[in-house]
Order: C-alpha cells, then sequence, then structure tokens
C-alpha cells in the first residue's frame, strides 16, 4: 500500500472542501483524481504533500504519517503544484540543483540526478536558459523534472498538462504513463480523456465527496445498464426508417431506435437495450435474412464523458 | 536544525539579489546618500571621524531593510513557489533564518565599500580604530534587528508594496522610540528606552560593548524570525 487515507476532511472555514474521504493507492499504480473545478482535488493533495493538515481523519504514504512522520513524508513524494509555480529567475540547471539539495540528495548524487533528470525530460537544449524564458511546454517539463530529482517512490501532480498544447500534452502523458511504472502517481484533471490515456485507475470526486472508485472499464460497464448498438445498413428498394425499424424491432431486448444518419439508401441506426444482452448476433441474422448489406455494426462504450456529468451532476 | 539546508536557501537567495537589478540600485542609492553626507560633513567639521556614517546609516536603513526584504517571502506566497519550498523536507524556520542570513549578508556587502572612508582618513588625520571597529558592529547589530523585522513583514502578505509599507513602520517605531521617551512618564520611559534600536548602538558605536546590548540584539532577531516562522506554520490551518 502506498498510500493510505482514511476518512479524510478538511474545513474552509464553515464549507467542507473535503467531506470524509478515504481511498487508497496501490504501488505501481497510476491514479487519476477526477473531479469539477472546486471538488477538493487540489486540496487532498496539498494534505498527502504535507502542505496543509487535515481538520479529521489521516493520510500515510509508505505507511508513514503525515502529521507525526511530515519530514519522512516529506522525502518520498515528490510534488508538482497546480499552475507549475517556479523560479524564473534561475537557470534551468541552478534550479534543478537547488530543489536536489533541498530534497536532501547527496552532494555526489546531484549531477548525476540532474543530468538523469535533463534526459528524461527532454530539456538538453534549454538547460542553461532562465526559466522566464521558457515556453509553457518547457516549463512543465522542468517542474516534472523538479518534482523527480530524488527519485520519489509517490508522485503527486496536480494538473500536469493544462496550459499544453496538443503534442506537449502527449509527451507529457507518454513520460507519466512510462514514470508509472516504477512508482506510484497520483494526478488531478479535469480533462476526461487525460484520465483514459494514462490512468490504470479512477477516483471521481464532487463536492468533497468520492462518487465512483476503480479501472475505467469497470465504471463504464457499471453505471450502463443496457447497451448502445450503432448499425449501418445499405437497404435495397427504398424503404423507409420507420418500415426497417419495425423489422429490427422483430429481436427481443430492444428498446429504442432512433436514425443517425441516412443518405441513398444507407441508414445509420442507433439501437438501444434494456439490458446487457448482446443482439450483436441477432441483428445479424437479420440482415442476411433480408438481403441487406451490412456496413457496420458496433457496440458503444459509454464514453467517461457520460459517466462524469452522471455522477456529477448537481 | 540542519544547516544545509539553510546553507542552501542562503547562496539560493544571495545569488536572486545580483540576478535581478533590485540589489545594484538598492546600493548604489545607499553609497551615494550615504557619500554626499559624508563628503560634505567631513569638510564643513573638518574633523578626522566617520560619526556620519554612523549616524547616517541607521536611517537609511530604515528605506533599505524593507526595500530589500519585501520580496523575499511574498513573492514566493504569489508565486506559489512557497508551496513547493514548503512541501519539501524543510523545517520553516530554516526558510526564514536562510533569508534573513542572505539579507544580512547583502546588507554586509553594502557597507563594505565604506571602508574607503576610513582610509582615505587615515591617511590625511588620525582616526582612532576602537569606535571605528565599535561602530561598524554596532551598525551590523541594527541592520540585524531591522532586517529580521523586515523578514516578519515579507512574510504576512503576499504583496510587496504592503511587505515594505508594513515593515517601514515597525522599523520605524523602533527607530522613533527614543526620541519621543521625552514626552512620556518616566517609568513608561525606561522600559521603552530598552526596546529602541538606537539605544543600544549608541552604546556601541562609542566603543562599550554590553552584554545587555548584545541580548538586546540577538533577542529582537530571534523573536522577529520567531513570529516570521510562526506565520509560516499557521498556513497549515488556513
Amino acid at each position: 500500500m502506498s498510500i493510505l487515507v482514511s476518512n479524510l476532511s478538511k474545513l474552509y472555514g464553515d464549507a467542507k472542501a473535503v467531506n470524509n474521504i478515504s481511498f487508497e493507492v496501490h504501488s505501481g499504480e497510476i491514479l487519476g483524481f477526477l473531479g469539477p473545478n472546486g471538488a477538493g482535488k487540489t486540496t487532498t493533495m496539498r494534505i498527502i504533500t504535507c502542505y496543509l493538515s487535515p481538520n479529521a481523519g489521516s493520510v500515510k504514504v509508505e505507511g508513514r504519517d503525515i502529521q507525526t512522520e511530515s519530514f519522512e513524508v516529506r522525502k518520498l513524494v515528490g510534488y508538482l503544484p497546480e499552475q507549475n509555480p517556479l523560479y524564473l529567475d534561475m537557470n534551468v540547471l541552478e534550479y534543478l540543483e537547488y530543489a536536489a539539495q533541498l530534497q536532501g540528495v547527496t552532494k555526489l548524487m546531484i549531477p548525476r540526478r540532474m543530468k538523469e533528470m535533463v534526459d528524461v525530460c527532454g530539456l538538453g537544449e534549454m538547460k542553461h536558459k532562465d526559466i522566464g524564458q521558457l515556453s509553457k511546454g518547457y516549463r512543465q517539463r522542468v517542474g516534472l523534472a523538479a518534482a523527480m530529482i530524488h527519485d520519489p517512490r509517490v508522485l503527486i501532480l496536480d494538473e500536469p498538462t493544462s496550459g499544453l498544447d496538443p503534442n506537449q500534452i502527449v509527451e507529457i502523458r507518454s513520460l507519466i504513463r512510462n514514470l508509472g511504472k516504477q512508482k506510484t502517481v497520483v494526478l488531478s484533471t479535469h480533462i476526461l480523456p487525460e484520465v483514459q490515456a494514462t490512468c490504470n485507475r479512477v477516483i471521481i470526486i464532487s463536492r468533497g465527496k468520492i462518487v465512483a472508485d476503480g479501472p475505467i472499464e469497470d465504471l463504464q460497464r457499471n453505471l450502463h445498464g443496457g447497451e448502445k448498438i450503432i448499425l449501418e445498413v445499405e437497404v435495397p428498394g427504398g424503404q423507409s426508417f420507420e418500415m426497417v425499424s419495425v423489422q429490427v424491432r422483430s429481436i427481443p431486448a430492444i428498446e429504442t431506435i432512433s436514425l443517425v444518419e441516412e443518405r441513398d439508401g444507407v441508414k445509420k441506426l442507433s439501437v438501444e437495450t434494456s439490458n446487457a444482452t448482446d443482439i450483436r448476433k441477432d441483428l445479424f441474422q437479420l440482415c442476411v435474412q433480408k438481403g441487406w448489406g451490412l456496413l457496420e455494426l458496433h457496440r458503444e462504450k459509454t464514453s467517461l464523458e457520460e459517466i462524469f456529468r452522471q455522477l456529477t451532476a448537481h | 536544525m540542519k544547516f544545509a539546508n539553510i546553507k542552501y536557501i542562503f547562496q539560493k537567495e544571495l545569488r536572486s539579489f545580483f540576478n535581478s537589478p533590485v540589489a545594484y540600485i538598492v546600493i548604489v542609492v545607499f553609497l551615494v546618500i550615504l557619500g554626499w553626507f559624508f563628503t560634505s560633513n567631513l569638510f564643513i567639521a573638518n574633523i578626522s571621524s566617520m560619526r556620519t556614517v554612523f549616524e547616517m546609516t541607521p536611517f537609511l536603513l530604515l528605506f533599505f531593510a524593507p526595500a530589500v526584504t519585501m520580496r523575499l517571502i511574498s513573492e514566493e506566497k504569489k508565486s506559489g513557489t512557497l508551496e513547493l519550498l514548503i512541501t519539501k523536507p524543510v523545517r520553516e524556520y530554516e526558510i526564514i533564518t536562510g533569508k534573513f542570513l542572505a539579507a544580512w549578508a547583502l546588507y554586509f556587502l553594502t557597507l563594505m565599500p565604506t571602508l574607503v572612508y576610513y582610509i582615505s582618513i587615515s591617511v590625511i588625520g588620525k582616526l582612532d580604530l576602537g569606535p571605528v571597529i565599535g561602530g561598524y558592529l554596532g551598525l551590523m547589530f541594527v541592520g540585524a534587528v531591522f532586517l529580521a523585522v523586515s523578514v516578519f513583514g515579507s512574510s504576512i502578505t503576499e504583496n510587496q508594496v504592503v511587505a515594505f509599507i508594513v515593515s517601514f513602520l515597525i522599523v520605524f517605531g523602533l527607530f522613533m522610540l527614543d526620541k519621543v521617551l521625552f514626552y512620556l512618564p518616566s517609568t513608561l520611559a525606561s522600559t521603552l528606552e530598552y526596546i529602541s534600536v538606537d539605544y543600544h548602538f549608541s552604546n556601541i558605536a562609542r566603543g562599550v560593548i554590553d552584554s545587555r546590548d548584545m541580548i538586546y540584539y540577538a533577542s529582537s532577531v530571534g523573536f522577529s524570525l520567531f513570529l516570521g516562522t510562526v506565520v509560516l506554520q499557521k498556513r497549515r490551518w488556513s
């Protein structure tokens, strides 16, 4: 168990930013922390990294308590705060050295760690530039490099890809995926594809409470009762949508049929079932029977967007 | 207590003083004003003495101390780098102490060029070394108090201008205390006299190194830095 959060609460005045949440993160897991803005993601991360103290509950990182052994925890954790704050007047190498010194990396190891981080994060050409002159993508890499300079076992990244362009996002994501092979990574985001692209587990948090926790596939399966199937057929003889739909309805368990698209004899239908039975075989048989040309037949997964909206809608 | 952490923070802060134009501007302004007073007084009074340096510096420090320290912590609060610093295995007092020492070192470097006055006076006339050493020691102590108070001033806000004004007001209060004693009842006056920075400075500037003055300087620096540390620790409960 890498991180163990139990019954954690944090108050800002009377408002409960985090309300009695519990979860655990295993070693080698990439956990996505997902929620609308203001849901309590940053607050939770700030508590885990010992920046804020909780009002109730406890957090253990690698078996060490954040309140009684805060110093040990801070040595084990690498943290990239929201907005990626940096000293803009320092150059990249100076900054990495400073971060390494304060993290307690031994003098002998510092040059080696700095070189490794420059390589891993692709900072080679920029290492002598002032951070203030770097583009946002490079700054993000500097932030990540500094967070990992002491080879921490746990990495906490608060919105690591915010403000980056699509190419940079892809790069940072693959960097995080690679890191996740050896480390425990917790990253927060409100961008849904990010979680699908990088994490093996997701926790959805809304108004300070956990509303879902599990692998993405499980969430998709659990939340959607029936299935949605897309069927594209070429119907000869100019039959109308109504005529086709009546024939499709002969298959049991179908709830609704709607027309997605229609162009010269080709019809794209969206078929929803009331339960999880797989009707793709029946649809295929039907097409063969009626002599329709089957162009496309696939099952649509409930998207994370939909899960997210269902869970966090107020 | 890890001296290594204090050292790293000290080095970083001292370097960033000289990475920005602030240090150069403040040093130049300080030396120009001091030099002007020094040379004009020297020839009017026609006495081989460095009194002007020792009398003017505490006054200039009223502006110097808040100016060089105002960004030390408030800037880190504003840009969010304080969060980075605090989530590293570093204690709050190490942060405060390192930053204070960097400001004090900058002040020391600012005072160094005024030794030119000592050299030039001792060439033309006879200058007693004792009071000069006492005077410089005193200036370092007064500077320590003003800078420590200003570091505290910087810790309470994320706005540099507010930090400057708050620090200036406190420092000015400490400086003016023994100038208004005249108007106060005598029982209160002796206590306030003890708090006044200038009162202790005048002892040392005369060449008298008294343990009471030393205790005063050490305790007021310590107390200011302690307050700054408390302010940083309080954030956990915000």
